[in-house]
């Protein structure tokens, strides 16, 4: 029972580690790459582009039901004005970033752990490879500094988009006053709070990012079954990983930001 | 054979206990057509994946034209300037790109050379190939015999010497077959590559092959001149032959 | 898709993206990529309760600055430092009081400029402090009416 423990505890270790190891190799053979620029455009078409749609449903969606379940906590301590910092805050902190992790995880991370798994199985990688290109530079790298790029941006509208949502349900509709309602966003969240989240949405978008073309590349060697089964285990596998891992993360690295 | 311009000797390969190739000893003559044939899963496909370095062997020596090939530090596809191309299964054509986009992949993505001199080249392959007309379309939208032409075209654009081919006839039907066959004599005799085929095609592979290799047991058990192998009729290759043969005659 | 197409999707979404970025950052967030515009000044109170820092402080109702750091001395006084724009100057007789916004609201700081015409210098201790108002003890004052048979 113990060993098992010790035995799963090992396994995630090593993962991670191959993982790092994966990714800064995707990055390397990056650089070693021609016509970069065109490719960082196809990515960045692929995890911002695609995935703008629903991170602004998903962030209007949860700023609308924000106002609403903090106005009726707040109106019974007869502190309605500090909507804007609850709403604010909570969605710059935490609800911002992790919720556009999981959106872009959920739209681009699976659709690129199952593609890759294909073009594994299609021997497309392989190709790649007699061909003298470097399969991870040409095929993960894009897509990992595309992460870089996008994760903060999608964040970001992410959360003014929820703000707004607050607004809507807070001020238009319940009747905060308005000016009420964005002073109190404004002056409550700080530099620091911003910057936090952005940090967040860097490590959020490295992580899974690299966890979902980790899964997809290695589908022969990770998934127990081969063929269009193997695909699925990675692309479920690539998601979970990625959703428990943003979890986890968010966990540690609010605890070493307060 | 003196002038064998691929040799390898003692490769070997395990995957757990499973000894897949367990000391093959082969030699290709330069500009010929080298048949392996044997059972489903017997390790046709390791062997060429090793070859072409995508498998690391466990020990053993590949000399292309007299130059050893360095296995650990080779970078994949190239050996002191002699150059290996791949034909996969299942052609392993990307999806997102045009059939003129996937011919020009290799030369725009690991060559030197400009836009202008690709697109050349890439225009003078598809027309060699008969593919003019599809270079803009997509590998979903054209027909299997056109998605083999398309792949041998990538194959073919970076002028390899050595091509090998991993089963270039499954999935086609009997006409296709033969014309894929047709298409590789044709194209070693206009391009002068050295080309080493897994088939289960028979008899009709050996129509081109001016050398066969039966893979049995993890070693070559056969190794001569399609002529030459009725000649050896008790062995377990004639076994192998026959059933092959009475597989092809129950279907027709 | 074609590749102007994909190129024009990203070039809106990257502007929109950095857009949302810089807005969010300094706008919302108010970040300071520059520092040379303000100064400091360091206010002594009896108590603040409620003020953190980050509070707001107020001239005439008028947001002008945060406060920045709280400690507490060694006579168990509570030293502000004040973060003001370069732009208001004060005299040595401003008070600075803690005040609420609402009866639960935040509180935050007030500063009421003097005149005597001898400007605080960067670093300088308002020392004309009120601190903030004991809600509660008000409360219960009222409630039990008690303000009256006090002040007889």
């Amino acid at each position: 029972m113990i060993r098992a423990l010790g035995r799963s505890a090992l396994t995630v270790v090593h993962e991670l580690g191959e993982i790092s190891l994966f990714g800064l190799g995707a990055l390397r053979g990056f650089v070693g790459q021609r016509r970069r620029l065109a490719k960082l455009v196809v990515a960045i078409h692929e995890i911002g582009v695609r995935c703008f749609p629903i991170v602004l449903t998903v962030g209007m969606f949860t700023g609308l039901v924000m106002g609403l379940q903090l106005y009726y906590t707040l109106v019974q301590l007869g502190a309605e004005a500090a909507l804007g910092d609850a709403v604010g805050l909570s969605i710059v902190l935490e609800l911002g970033p992790v919720l556009t992790a999981l959106m872009v995880v959920g739209q681009a991370g699976s659709a690129m752990a199952s593609e890759l798994g294909i073009q594994r199985n299609d021997e497309q990688i392989d190709a790649l490879q007699t061909m003298s290109i470097d399969p991870k530079g040409y095929l993960v790298g894009p897509r990992l500094v595309a992460a870089v790029i996008c994760f903060p941006m999608l964040t970001a509208i992410f959360d003014l988009i929820g703000i707004f949502g607050g607004y809507l349900t807070g001020s238009v509709l319940l009747g905060v006053d308005s000016g009420v309602y964005w002073h109190h966003v404004e002056s409550s969240i700080t530099w620091h709070d911003v910057r936090g989240g952005f940090i967040k949405a860097l490590v959020f978008g490295i992580y899974t990012i690299s966890v979902c073309a980790y899964r997809g590349f290695n589908t022969h060697r990770k998934a127990s079954f081969p063929g269009v089964r193997g695909v699925s285990e990675s692309a479920t596998r690539a998601v979970v990983w990625s959703s428990v891992g943003v979890l986890a993360s968010d966990y540690l690295i609010t605890s070493f930001l307060i | 054979m003196e002038d064998a311009f691929l040799k390898i000797r003692g490769l070997k390969k395990h995957f757990g206990d499973n000894r897949v190739l367990d000391g093959i000893d082969l030699d290709v003559a330069r500009a010929s057509v080298t048949t392996i044939i044997g059972k489903s899963g017997i390790g046709k496909s390791v062997l060429l994946k090793c070859i072409a370095n995508l498998l690391a062997p466990d020990a053993g020596q590949i000399e292309l034209d007299g130059q050893a090939i360095a296995h650990s530090r080779r970078k994949a596809g190239e050996a002191d300037g002699v150059s290996f191309s791949y034909m996969f299964q299942n052609n392993a054509l990307f999806d997102s790109l045009t059939a003129a986009e996937n011919v020009a992949l290799p030369l725009l993505e690991a060559s030197g050379l400009s836009r202008s001199e690709i697109r050349e080249q890439v225009n003078a392959m598809l027309k060699h190939l008969e593919l003019e007309q599809s270079g803009g379309r997509y590998p979903g939208e054209l027909s299997g015999g056109m998605k083999k032409r398309v792949a041998l075209a990538r194959a073919l654009i970076t002028k390899p010497q050595v091509v090998l081919f991993d089963e270039p006839t499954t999935g086609l039907d009997p006409e296709r077959k033969f014309s894929v066959f047709e298409m590789i004599a044709d194209y070693r005799e206009k391009f002068g590559f050295t080309a080493l085929l897994v088939s289960h095609d028979i008899p009709e592979v050996f129509e081109i092959s001016d050398r066969v290799a039966w893979l049995d047991e993890g070693v070559i058990k056969f190794f001569g001149r399609p002529e030459e192998l009725d000649a050896d009729a008790e062995s377990a290759l004639s076994g192998f032959l026959n059933k092959a043969n009475y597989g092809r005659k129950a279907s027709a | 898709m074609n590749n102007r197409k994909i190129e024009f999707l990203v070039g809106c979404f990257v502007l929109v993206g950095l857009g949302a970025v810089l807005y969010l950052a300094i706008q919302v967030g108010s970040a300071r990529f520059y520092n040379s515009d303000s100064y400091e000044l360091k206010a002594r109170f009896s108590s603040i309760s409620g003020v953190n820092t980050g509070s707001r402080i107020e001239i005439a109702g008028v947001r002008v600055g945060t406060v920045t750091e709280i400690v507490l001395n060694d006579d168990f006084f509570a030293i502000l430092t004040l973060e003001l724009p370069n732009s208001i100057q004060l005299d040595d007789d401003t008070i600075a009081s803690v005040k609420t916004a609402g009866l639960i609201g935040d509180r935050y700081i007030n500063l009421s400029p003097g005149g005597s015409g001898l400007p605080l210098e960067p670093g300088d201790t308002i020392v004309d402090t009120e601190s903030a108002m004991d809600i509660e003890g008000l409360i219960s004052r009222f409630a039990l009416g008690g303000i009256d048979e006090e002040e007889e």
